[in-house]
């Protein structure tokens, strides 16, 4: 769909000039032109450019951030525990699944379309592992995990071929997914024989780590070091090279802050981590083994968005099939691979549940599980309506689902209470994504 | 031919229209020697029918390089339906279609892309969330080690935008949905020059635009046509017509109701040929075929 010409989109200073072939001096200064954060040299006129955009209601990531901090500040004031490092430590490692899972979803998303077959097409990948893994086949722990995957991949081609190739609706095809792998779920259950009681325990100790091992508290501020070095780095080289090719480059203070701020956040996560949270005489510290791969997942999956072609045709797609269509791309293929890294997502977070648990069971609440998914996603930024959304919105969602549900968890709220509350929390975040779509397009 | 074939008067199509009426002989001299040479795309005998309707018939045209071509024609004409098969969205039922002097077959948009035909439609076909550089390399993004180049393409982007004077967007990394109708335009039509395209298809360009942005397109369709490529302009509006077109190419009824420099003929015989297929206003016989 294309938009209406939005005259009111410009602002009033540069309405005069809109026609004419003003020399390419006079396009950037300031006082013909408002300055926008694309434009904006100085540190002090992306400052203020990014007030403007903030108060226009384009705020990024903002929203996100203060929802995290109002519900942080309820319900530590239900419950002192709450900050406490260890439960802090438990809340992150509880976010693993929502993260992965969102972030699963983000693909489809960015499409404007919806899986909503993730939870349980994860549970089967999980129980492929967990069954190889076990005995008596005792697999070598990256081959069963490297099976479970395939077989995700193998559905999400399923799906994704009926949704491309028959132009069946993902909502429906994905919603027998919804039903057929609960199916396919307890068969394999019930028919396997290292399941006892409805239950395939994990002895494989690299999976069971995968939430429950920990970093040393030295190799944890190593690897924060590390990060934190490397993201520096690249943010200072990418910056030096737009600004040498003549680019409108953000201002180096601006790079300064933003490594600062990841900086800041990478010293308390590994504080926190690294503080004692056994109880008792057992000793138990250091950054969970799910911190590390969330980031690798994230940084891996950021790159395909952002910096290849299979990134950008996705946003392509989502924001105007057609424009994409006939720039000569080819919709089902690009489809087709979005469906697939779907399911190959959500079986890693499948992987990443087994080791939660530490075994799996047909008691897996798939469905519970792509709500918190999709919430995730959206919650962090992520559009329902396709062509915006990042990976790091499913980071950011998936903490916020995973402070609700572990606050409430420590509140004692009810089962009834919970749900109505979760119910409530991705309602609004569609709300906001809803509210904040009408804005744009009617600007 | 038969029947309405014989009101297919063909004006000037290259020089061997001496015979045409001579009272606006002089303007003729000033139109460019755009329509000579080998025709850039010929179009002979072409015929498209969705099932009982005859949608297209003989039409036979010629873009040359360089030139502006008009195709006007009332709703229903055939315009939409001939720039359709030109572009590659379906293949015509009969004809045949000649690229340089070479007979083609544009089966598909990318057989139509590869021979240097861009068409920029109504809608735009632009992608409002991403921003200009992302939406002028849509497709033909340039990848090094894998990723995308991002610094090269904006450099490019920004050299071809300047190129075509637009200098009216405040940047080239705001999204196209934050554009108005002319910088939506300038973004589209900056996007078939990166492509290097020879032959550049506008729908309806000038449609939603107010009278300044229309002022925007317009010039943008004359310095295409200065860099060398023709343009096949649809338009509803004669003056834009007049404006910026070099000949004009009217369909009447899914014919070619006829063909003529801009020069030779008035914005009255435009319409004429619009509304009645024939270039011979109701009861006047000034232009008479021979």
């Amino acid at each position: 769909m294309s938009m209406p010409p939005s005259q009111a989109e410009l602002p009033a200073e540069s309405t005069p000039t809109d026609v004419g072939f003003v020399d390419e001096a006079a396009a950037g200064s300031p006082d013909r032109f408002a300055v926008n954060e694309l434009t904006a040299n100085s540190f002090v006129e992306y400052a203020r450019a990014l007030g403007k955009r903030i108060r226009s209601g384009e705020s990024g990531a903002l929203p996100v951030v203060i929802g995290l901090v109002v519900i942080v500040a309820i319900f530590q004031s239900q419950n002192s525990k709450f900050l406490s490092t260890g439960n802090l430590t438990n809340l992150i490692e509880q976010s693993g699944v929502f993260v992965i899972l969102g972030m699963a979803e983000v693909f489809v998303l960015l499409l404007a379309e919806i899986d909503l077959s993730v939870g349980y097409v994860g549970a089967v990948g999980a129980t492929v592992t967990a069954e190889l893994a076990t005995n008596p086949h005792n697999v070598n722990w990256f081959l069963a995990c490297l099976a479970g995957l395939g077989v995700c991949a193998v559905i999400g081609a399923v799906q994704g071929l009926l949704i491309t190739r028959l132009g069946l609706p993902s909502f429906v095809v994905t919603l027998a997914g919804l039903l057929g792998f609960e199916g396919v779920l307890l068969y394999l259950i019930q028919h396997d024989k290292a399941a006892t009681g409805g239950t395939i325990p994990v002895t494989n100790k690299v999976i069971n780590d995968i939430i429950n091992g920990s970093l040393s508290n030295t190799v944890g501020w190593i690897v924060m070091v590390i990060v934190v070095v490397a993201y520096g780095a690249i943010s200072v080289l990418q910056n030096r090279r737009r600004r040498a090719s003549g680019l409108v480059t953000a201002p180096l203070a601006l790079v300064a802050i933003k490594v600062g701020a990841v900086a800041v956040v990478g010293v308390v996560l590994v504080l926190v981590c690294n503080a004692n949270r056994g109880l008792g005489l057992t000793k138990l510290e250091g950054v969970p083994w799910i911190v590390p791969i969330l980031l690798v997942l994230l940084v891996v999956y950021s790159v395909l968005l952002g910096r290849t072609r299979f990134g950008r045709y996705l946003y392509a797609i989502g924001g105007n099939a057609e424009a994409a269509r006939r720039a000569g791309i080819s919709l089902k293929t690009i489809r087709l691979f979005a469906f697939v890294l779907c399911s190959v997502t959500s079986g890693l977070g499948g992987i990443v549940y087994l080791s939660q648990l530490g075994s799996i069971s047909s008691n897996v609440d798939g469905g519970n599980l792509v709500l918190y998914a999709i919430a995730a996603a959206v919650i962090g930024g992520t559009s329902l309506f396709g062509g915006r959304g990042k990976m790091i919105h499913a980071l950011l969602g998936g903490l916020i689902i995973a402070a609700v549900y572990n606050g409430m968890g420590l509140i004692g709220l009810s089962a009834a209470a919970q749900f109505m509350v979760t119910a409530l929390v991705l309602l609004a975040a569609v709300t906001v994504d809803a509210v904040s779509r009408r804005g744009r397009t009617s600007a | 031919m038969h029947g309405s074939g014989d009101q297919q008067l063909r004006m000037a199509t290259d020089a061997t229209a001496g015979a045409r009426s001579a009272d606006r002989a002089p303007a003729s001299s000033s139109a460019g020697g755009a329509a000579s040479g080998t025709p850039l795309l010929r179009l002979s005998k072409i015929g498209k029918s969705f099932g009982p309707v005859q949608a297209l018939a003989d039409i036979d045209l010629e873009v040359y390089p360089g030139e502006v071509l008009a195709l006007v024609g009332d709703n229903g004409a055939g315009k939409s339906t001939l720039i359709k098969t030109i572009s590659g969205i379906w293949s015509p039922d009969s004809g045949q279609e000649f690229w340089d002097g070479r007979q083609v077959h544009i089966r598909h948009p990318r057989d139509a892309a590869a021979l240097g035909i861009a068409t920029m439609y109504q809608d735009l076909a632009l992608a409002d969330n991403l921003d200009i550089v992302e939406n002028m390399f849509l497709g033909r993004e340039t990848v090094r080690a894998g990723l995308l180049d991002e610094t090269s393409m904006e450099l490019s982007a920004r050299r071809t935008l300047s190129d075509l004077s637009v200098t009216t967007v405040r940047s080239i990394r705001q999204p196209v949905g934050s554009l108005s109708g002319g910088q939506r335009q300038a973004v589209a039509v900056a996007r078939a020059v990166l492509e290097e395209a020879k032959l550049v298809i506008m729908d309806e360009p000038t449609a939603a635009l107010g009278v300044s942005q229309t002022a925007m397109v317009l010039d943008l369709v004359r310095s295409l046509s200065e860099r060398g490529v023709a343009v096949l302009l649809i338009s509803h509006n004669l003056n834009d017509v007049f404006a910026v077109a070099d000949r004009l190419a009217a369909l009447y009824l899914g014919r070619l109701a006829g063909t003529a420099r801009i020069a030779d003929i008035d914005s009255q015989q435009a319409v004429a040929l619009i509304t009645t297929g024939s270039l011979t206003p109701v009861g006047a016989h000034s232009a008479r075929k021979d």
